[in-house]
């Protein structure tokens, strides 16, 4: 057993002591300050005892406990009570004493910092009238407590004054010669000057003011209930009172959209892109978020404030993973393509995704823009060739694309290593390097061939593209990560890239030299902005050719960064005609899902087309996906949360408060808006809702969407508690004043309720409408409330008449997310073990592994036509199916409905060579 | 009042039929016990070996002196180290506990013990706000907070952190 100490550290004092009072033998080593005894700290910690296990203890406290232990004194409750309390308040508050004292020359100010802990010490020696802390005998406590107070109490100048009891007891304990010769081992006789070298290695303490700050977490409600209450100032009252006696706007913006909107003189032309969806696959959670979800709601944000913003996106179609997919259902890429732009088309429509034009990737535009690019590019000399060793199977007659190809893995020989990436350690792959490399589609091997390819000469742009990032990386509203993934890129130095693949489904390279090639996605894809604007209107260069009048803005999960912020800004900077380059690059990072794999092979997990079928309204949907929006870090998706969020915050804080709002006036004023005499009491409150109002328009405006949601929450949060404090339903019953105060409460909340439906227009499109369908409110309110820094006006005035006024929200009830979290999430066991062993039932629910992907039989019966034919059918049933539910229809219809439903799907399976799925049992039915 | 939720969850692992009536003193709303047979008991640590005696599973405090002096070191750590720190602390403790836990299954060896618990309550916050990129570099901590939110019976008042994070989207351009 070794202890390691040093001089003048006042915690080596303890265990020095400890051993002294003990008898206990050990070795001690004194040290300097900064030496590193215990392995895993990476600050110095002593002292620091070793134990004969080889473990080391580093906590002064624990270590003399032990020191007790061995000599065969266990501690009792009463001594572990008395060593908490010296480490979590007597050891803060020395810490800040000793700081003062030793390196700050504050002596004087001791006693003030030490008051408290020396206090409860006196009072509980007084009440134990014991001449040690526990009893008649020295304990643990004892030396622990003393050790820690001894160079603060030695010093003659800090008078210990009226604490008689803890003098008393410091004198008996001192006077035993054990703790004398401990101390001078450590103080060296030099009182508090002796600890400055030590001090002077310690981290200040934190006061006492700023201590116990808990790490906030990330949920944006939470924290603000944290906040204290605002002060609001006499002058902020009378401002907000100001503003809500003015009028609304006289002349609001016209209601439907002018197409094709085209950048105007004199506005802020915002031009808004979410990154292409890939079209594949059905989109995911992640993609809605990430990508299309929050464009939307910057753009009915935009649109709100009175800028002319035009919001485009599409399926980015071309490339291999396509022609993959088209081999695996025995389709042309082309009919793939088809199919799935239907399918996203439908999912976005559902979930309210408000594009001016959503567009896709494999048009003629694309191919006229992206092949204008390239010669451009190419007569700039801004492309350079090279030769490529790839993968060529001869039985397929055809080069193979990264994802074609299988092999060994050169790093960790995995077996099934992919052509770009092994699965099992993560590495990026060449596909030439794979050992034993197998076609995926024939099994062949491939051999290797040389091709020539044409290459982006990024470092010959670099100078370039700095200037333009420097410029707009600062003016513009770039995420954070956005800024640092763009800088890591920059400093690892930039490389030629490759624009052309050995493929067929692509935009062809126009160079003679490169027939029969295509371009590859990362320099196409991009460009599909361009053209997809080009399809909604002739004057697409109004936008795309306008860096003076247009802002862009670029919404997309952050593995899209890299493409947006350097490559296809260099692709245009290098085309040099006048484009518009990004000024605001918006990256969420990414949503998780539950803690289960997720998979789309296995049907675990959530994608937008499942999301139509859980009977939770999109608005709701959007609503969390915004709650939990990835946003400066990754979050994740969970049931639970949804169901919690939906029912505390949706349910109880803001629908609760609009419907009580609107039902005081339908119930006591005979559905008129009562006359409003504000007082004190209520112009604080518009100022507090004011406030919130100028918050959530400034982090909108930075894109913080997430953020910004909290304010619109925080504002219900205000109008609960005034109506909880006012009572305005006994009020009512009251005369004169009483019954007055009923309505001005009555007509200030229903306001608020209007203000609300305006700012959560953004995030919730149909329940905003909804409350403004139930308030009668005029549609000039829209537009005025979010005009400057926030304009709260008294939109519904005296005498205004409501309409009829039903609740918003719906509680989700246990059983019903319970069922939704085994339908979407495969096999999961909950963390108490299984009830019963594994029966064969059960294991066959555990789904086998994916198939190969390259085993693409053609299925009999396979039929493309048809398939696209049922593809469109079903889902102008599903959206039938909504409606009915929607308006609430009789169950019986709604069943016929749903009956002919799967029925197309089960057609659909079969056009498409699948065996039917068994319908998905509901969770309701038990 | 977490300290108070923590004994509660203990309480509820220990299998104590009868719960405990407590209180709070103090700014810092430190737990008391009280107590029938004598006076109070103040301060979580405290309350929580108590009421480990109390259910007679002595092993939780370790079963050797050494074990007992480890435990008693981590359960003083989560309440003085855990409860006040800065973004730049969190990353320090992060980092140790990484390295000490490297060869360990739980905080004081091969045996569950009482650190276990009120370390994994300490941390929850703080791994609850950690990304996914951050997780991967604390993997050993990462392991151990996800084996002991699974230990039969710890969790209780605190969600369910996701540790196996699998990313939603692949990136396809590379």
């Amino acid at each position: 057993m070794k202890l390691f100490v040093s001089e003048g550290n006042p915690q080596c004092l303890k265990v020095l002591c400890a051993l002294e009072v003990t008898g206990v033998q050990c070795d001690v080593h004194y040290v300097n300050h900064e030496e590193r005894v215990v392995p895993f700290l990476s600050r110095p910690a002593l002292p620091a005892l070793l134990l004969p296990s080889g473990r080391h203890l580093f906590s002064p406290n624990a270590i003399c406990r032990y020191i007790f232990e061995v000599n065969g004194q266990e501690s009792s409750d009463l001594c572990n009570q008395w060593l908490e309390w010296e480490a979590t308040h007597l050891q803060p508050a020395l810490a800040e004493a000793l700081h003062m004292a030793v390196l700050q020359g504050k002596g004087s100010e001791v006693s003030q910092v030490l008051q408290g802990p020396l206090n409860f010490l006196d009072q509980s020696l007084n009440n134990g009238n014991t001449p040690y802390l526990i009893g008649e005998a020295v304990s643990v406590a004892d030396v622990v407590l003393w050790a820690a107070l001894c160079p603060v109490l030695s010093d003659s100048s800090l008078v210990l004054g009226k604490h008689k009891s803890v003098k008393a007891w410091f004198d008996h304990v001192a006077a035993m010669h054990s703790c004398q010769s401990a101390a001078q081992k450590v103080l060296q006789g030099k009182g508090l000057q002796g600890m400055k070298s030590y001090m002077q290695r310690q981290p200040a303490p934190q006061s006492s003011q700023c201590r116990d700050t808990q790490p906030c977490n990330s949920s944006p409600a939470e924290c603000g209930e944290e906040e204290g209450e605002r002060v609001v100032s006499e002058e902020d009252m009378n401002a907000a009172a100001l503003k809500w006696s003015k009028g609304l706007n006289a002349d609001p913006l016209s209601k439907e959209k002018q197409h094709p909107i085209l950048p105007q003189e004199g506005k802020r032309n915002i031009l808004v892109t979410s990154a292409l969806p890939y079209v594949n696959n059905v989109p995911h959670l992640g993609n809605i978020i990430g990508c299309v979800l929050s464009a939307d709601v910057f753009s009915r944000y935009g649109r709100l404030r009175g800028w002319n913003l035009l919001y485009v996106c599409g399926t980015d179609e071309y490339g291999t993973a396509t022609e993959n997919k088209a081999r695996e259902e025995g389709m042309t890429p082309q009919q793939i393509c088809d199919k799935y732009h239907v399918i996203h088309s439908s999912i976005y429509k559902w979930f309210q995704i408000d594009f001016d034009f959503f567009g896709r990737t494999t048009t003629e535009k694309q191919t006229e823009i992206a092949q204008d690019i390239f010669w451009r590019l190419h007569n700039h000399g801004f492309l350079v060739e090279d030769t490529v060793e790839q993968l060529r199977c001869e039985n397929c007659q055809r080069f193979l694309a990264d994802r074609f190809v299988e092999g060994t893995c050169p790093h960790c020989s995995y077996p099934e290593a992919r052509g770009d990436q092994c699965d099992k350690c993560g590495r990026l792959i060449n596909a030439v390097e794979l050992r034993e490399p197998q076609c995926k589609v024939c099994r062949q091997i491939p051999v290797i061939r040389s091709s020539k390819h044409l290459f982006l000469d990024l470092p010959k742009l670099e100078t370039q593209l700095k200037q333009w990032l420097d410029t707009s990386t600062s003016t513009g509203h770039w995420t954070a990560n956005a800024k640092q993934i763009t800088r890591s890129w920059l400093r690892d130095g930039l490389k030629p890239r490759c624009i052309t693949r050995d493929l067929q489904w692509g935009t062809p390279v126009p160079h003679p030299d490169f027939k029969e090639k295509v371009f590859y996605v990362w320099f196409d894809a991009p460009i599909g902005y361009l053209s997809i604007t080009a399809k909604y209107t002739d004057k697409w260069e109004k936008w795309w050719k306008n860096p003076q009048q247009v802002e862009l803005y670029n919404f997309m999960a952050k593995d899209n960064v890299p493409f947006h912020s350097v490559v296809f800004p260099c692709s245009l900077l290098g085309a040099q005609d006048n484009y518009t380059l990004v000024s605001h690059l918006v990256a969420t990072e990414y949503l998780n899902y539950e803690d289960t794999k997720f998979s789309k092979s296995r049907g675990v997990g959530v994608f937008g087309d499942m999301a139509m079928d859980t009977d939770i309204p999109s608005d709701v949907w959007r609503f969390y996906l915004l709650y939990v929006r990835p946003e400066g870090q990754d979050s994740a998706f969970s049931w639970a949360d949804m169901a919690m969020k939906n029912n505390s915050e949706l349910l109880n804080n803001l629908g609760n408060f609009i419907n009580r709002a609107a039902m005081f006036v339908t119930k006591f004023f005979e559905g008129c808006v009562p006359a409003v005499e504000l007082q004190q009491e209520d112009k604080k409150l518009l100022a507090l809702v004011g406030w919130e109002l100028q918050q959530y328009i400034q982090l909108m405006d930075k894109v913080k969407i997430r953020d910004a949601l909290k304010h619109i929450l925080n504002i219900s949060r205000h109008g609960n508690q005034y109506i909880q404090v006012n009572e305005p339903w006994k009020k009512i019953k009251g005369v004169g004043t009483e019954r007055q105060r009923a309505g001005t409460v009555t007509g200030v909340s229903v306001n608020i309720a209007c203000l609300l439906s305006v700012m959560l227009l953004p995030y919730m499109p149909t329940v905003s409408q909804t409350i403004r369908d139930q308030l009668h409110a005029p549609q000039s309110c829209v537009s005025t409330m979010l005009q400057g820094t926030g304009t709260f006006v008294c939109a519904l005035k005296a005498g205004h008449r409501i309409g009829t006024v039903t609740p918003l929200f719906q509680k989700l009830e246990t059983d019903q997310i319970e069922a939704l979290k085994k339908r979407f999430g495969g096999q999961q066991y909950e963390d108490e073990p299984p009830k019963e062993k594994k029966t064969a039932q059960n294991a066959a629910t555990v789904p086998a592994p994916a198939a190969p992907a390259a085993e693409v039989a053609m299925v009999n019966g396979v039929d493309p036509e048809k398939a696209k034919r049922l593809t469109q059918a079903v889902a102008e049933q599903g959206d039938k199916v909504r409606a009915l539910k929607a308006q609430k229809a009789e169950k019986a219809v709604v069943t016929a409905e749903v009956a002919k439903l799967l029925d197309l799907k089960k057609q659909l399976a079969l056009a498409e060579g699948k065996s039917p799925e068994p319908a998905p049992q509901k969770g309701k039915k038990k | 009042n977490m300290a108070l939720r923590e004994l509660s969850s203990l309480e509820k692992y220990l299998g104590l039929k009868k719960p405990n009536k407590y209180s709070t003193q103090g700014d810092k709303k430190v737990p008391v016990l009280q107590n029938n047979n004598g006076p109070p008991l103040v301060g979580l640590v405290t309350i929580a070996c108590h009421l480990v005696k109390e259910a007679n599973r002595p092993e939780l405090l370790g079963d050797s002196a050494e074990s007992r002096a480890v435990v008693q070191q981590w359960l003083e750590y989560t309440v003085t180290k855990l409860n006040s720190c800065t973004k730049e602390d969190i990353k320090t403790i992060l980092k140790d506990l990484n390295l000490y836990l490297q060869d360990k299954v739980y905080l004081a060896g091969n045996q569950f013990t009482l650190a276990d618990t009120f370390m994994y309550f300490g941390l929850h916050p703080i791994i609850m706000d950690l990304a996914f990129q951050e997780k991967e570099q604390f993997v050993n901590v990462t392991r151990w907070f996800d084996h002991i939110q699974h230990y039969p019976g710890v969790r209780h008042h605190l969600s369910p952190v996701v540790v196996l994070r699998n990313r939603i989207y692949t990136s396809r351009h590379h």
